[in-house]
């Protein structure tokens, strides 16, 4: 810490250029901030999966419909604790682009088959009770200023015509990366109202005794209903919330690749940045040494310089990129859209290691600069 | 005591024994010092001058451990500096070595008293002593009010002053000065040289002067001249 002064005095010695280099790993942070939210948006299905949990659907696509009857039979497999399923209905409220993934659920089930997300009984109680009744999450009901008692009107892009909704309830999520952007409300609703398609689900959720045991149940499942005109793929939730993410394409990689540019980039500004800020002050640095300042302490300092231009420059980038997702989700798309202090300090250690990286070869020039040399330059 | 016939010198500070220093440059050697002895005992005030390329910057390189000689060995207090590794040779210079340049080399970001504590920072002392070492020595170079000033505000002869303050903070064994008044007008060399008289006489403090000017080295109690590579005695001057 007593060596601070003298770090920041150096700073402080070229104020443009070092504001010039904070900006640009601010920027780096607020980009980097930004797409750690967007993958974890992405990867939301994936992190939040129950262990427990396994989801049936058609063999041959999820578009694919499953048989309602299907359902007793699952629940007569050994291991299987619960059965629930659901149906994707595809609508939007007032424009398509406002946009809201909403649900029709089998409600005897739902709830304990998701026990993450949190209801009022009272409210639950009343959306059972109510066949036109819906219940909203927390981020959408704030985002259209859905409340309690509300119709809702929701226009059916596969089922046609325009379906209202009673507001019965708003849940939440037990944790910050559930999603609270979906809208649920009765499948014998939508099986009663639907023209075609009627006595099908779109895929089962299966929650099993023994997380140990899903792989065998999930074969269980498969077998019973092979050879027939509805084969069923049967896999964890964590693998099925994969394999959705992977029909978007690889979006790890697409970061990753982004992410990689940006702080290549970085790296090579920081370094022409450290290595000019050396080389203009060869002498002051022969003086040090002549002080009695070792080879390994000059180091050390050209480098703690670096890592205070990254880790300044990274924490109000990544403070930004904060301040912004706490404001919510600009596209409405995304199921959660957060920086998570885990991805913040991933952020900051990459930028100590790219301030590492652009210092290490001035620093180490600073270091074996021949003292006698050097102040014939002054 | 100084002497440069190479004899025992056992109570001296300093003992330079058979220093050779060549350069080599473009395809030749250059033999700046030749066999140079030297004794130099604790709280003498020497000066050495001689013509440009004679050897005298280079002279006091070696004995403040910044240059390697190419044979010959320098002791400072039973230490022979010049068998020190690099990391322990900088933590000798720490403790012994108090260096006045000519261009002043002050840190130009850093205060005035920021200047004078960096020796410190090598230190163990805790922040309250390092600013009152940093004071003490402010003072006793007359600046302590323009601690806060950095060194674009202040005048060369100021900033000498700050520099003498710089070497003198960590009480070392002895001051090296290259040609501290070579850029100072004549009052401002005044200044500077009664400093070190007064280190010197007062204090007691053991320094090694490089000088062009003759005036400057009349302060000191022995000059030597440096001719060849080799010292020769020029007498001692009257102190002032």
């Amino acid at each position: 810490m007593k060596f601070l002064p003298l770090i920041l005095a150096n700073l402080r010695r070229k104020k443009t250029r070092t504001v010039l280099t904070l900006g640009s790993f601010a920027v780096a942070l607020f980009l980097f901030g930004l797409l750690a939210t967007i993958q974890t948006a992405f990867n939301q299905g994936v992190e939040v999966a129950g262990v427990d949990r396994l989801v049936v659907r058609n063999k041959v696509s999820l578009i694919m419909p499953l048989p309602y009857a299907y359902r007793d039979r699952i629940a007569q497999i050994p291991g299987v604790r619960l059965v629930s399923f659901a149906n994707w209905f595809g609508g939007y409220y007032q424009d398509p682009k406002n946009f809201f993934p909403q649900f029709a659920i089998e409600t005897d089930t739902w709830h304990r088959m998701y026990p993450e997300f949190k209801i009022p009984s009272k409210e639950w109680a009343d959306f059972v009770a109510d066949r036109e009744g819906c219940i909203i999450g927390r981020s959408t009901a704030e985002k259209y200023n859905f409340k309690i008692g509300d119709r809702v009107p929701i226009i059916a892009s596969i089922w046609g015509g325009v379906w209202e909704f009673n507001v019965r309830g708003i849940y939440e999520g037990s944790r910050q990366e559930d999603d609270t952007t979906q809208f649920w409300f009765h499948w014998k609703y939508l099986e009663e109202r639907r023209q075609y398609g009627k006595g099908t689900v779109g895929w089962y959720m299966v929650k099993v005794d023994d997380p140990d045991d899903a792989p065998r149940v999930a074969r269980v499942i498969d077998h019973k209903f092979a050879n027939s005109p509805w084969e069923t793929s049967a896999e964890s939730e964590r693998a099925f919330a994969a394999g959705f993410v992977k029909q978007m394409g690889n979006i790890q990689l697409l970061i990753l690749s982004i992410g990689g540019v940006v702080f290549f980039t970085l790296l090579l500004v920081t370094g022409n940045t450290m290595a000019m800020s050396v080389r203009e002050r060869t002498g002051e640095l022969a003086v040090l040494k002549a002080l009695g300042f070792s080879d390994g302490r000059v180091l050390g300092l050209i480098l703690a310089e670096a890592c205070t231009y990254a880790l300044v420059g990274g924490g109000f980038g990544l403070a930004a990129a904060k301040l912004l997702t706490l404001r919510g989700d600009p596209t409405g798309f995304l199921p959660v859209f957060y920086l998570a202090p885990e991805k913040m300090a991933l952020g900051l250690l990459a930028a100590a290691v790219v301030g590492v990286a652009s210092g290490i070869i001035p620093a180490v020039i600073a270091m074996r600069l021949k003292i006698v040399e050097a102040l014939r330059r002054v | 005591m100084v002497t440069v016939d190479g004899s025992a010198g056992a109570e001296a500070l300093i003992r330079v024994r058979n220093l050779d220093k060549t350069y080599r440059r473009g395809g030749h050697d250059i033999h700046v010092l030749q066999g140079l002895n030297l004794n130099v005992g604790e709280g003498e005030f020497v000066a050495f001058m001689g013509p440009s390329g004679s050897g005298k910057t280079t002279l006091l390189n070696l004995l403040g451990g910044l240059d390697l000689p190419s044979a010959g060995s320098v002791t400072v207090s039973g230490d022979e500096i010049t068998r020190l590794s690099g990391r322990r040779l900088a933590a000798w210079r720490a403790r012994h070595v108090g260096f006045i340049f000519q261009m002043y080399n002050l840190v130009p970001v850093l205060t005035a008293f920021q200047n004078v504590e960096l020796p410190l920072l090598l230190t163990h002392l805790p922040k309250a002593e390092r600013r009152r070492h940093a004071e003490t020595a402010l003072d006793l170079v007359g600046l302590v009010d323009r601690m806060d000033h950095y060194p674009r505000q202040l005048s060369g002869g100021q900033e000498q002053r700050v520099a003498i303050a710089r070497a003198l903070v960590a009480d070392p064994t002895f001051l090296l000065c290259d040609e501290p008044t070579g850029d100072l007008d004549r009052a401002s060399a005044d200044e500077v040289l009664n400093l070190l008289d007064q280190l010197s006489g007062n204090y007691g403090k053991t320094i090694l002067m490089v000088t062009h000017d003759p005036r400057a080295a009349e302060r000191a109690g022995v000059v030597l001249h440096l001719e060849k590579g080799l010292l020769i005695e020029g007498g001692a001057a009257e102190r002032a």
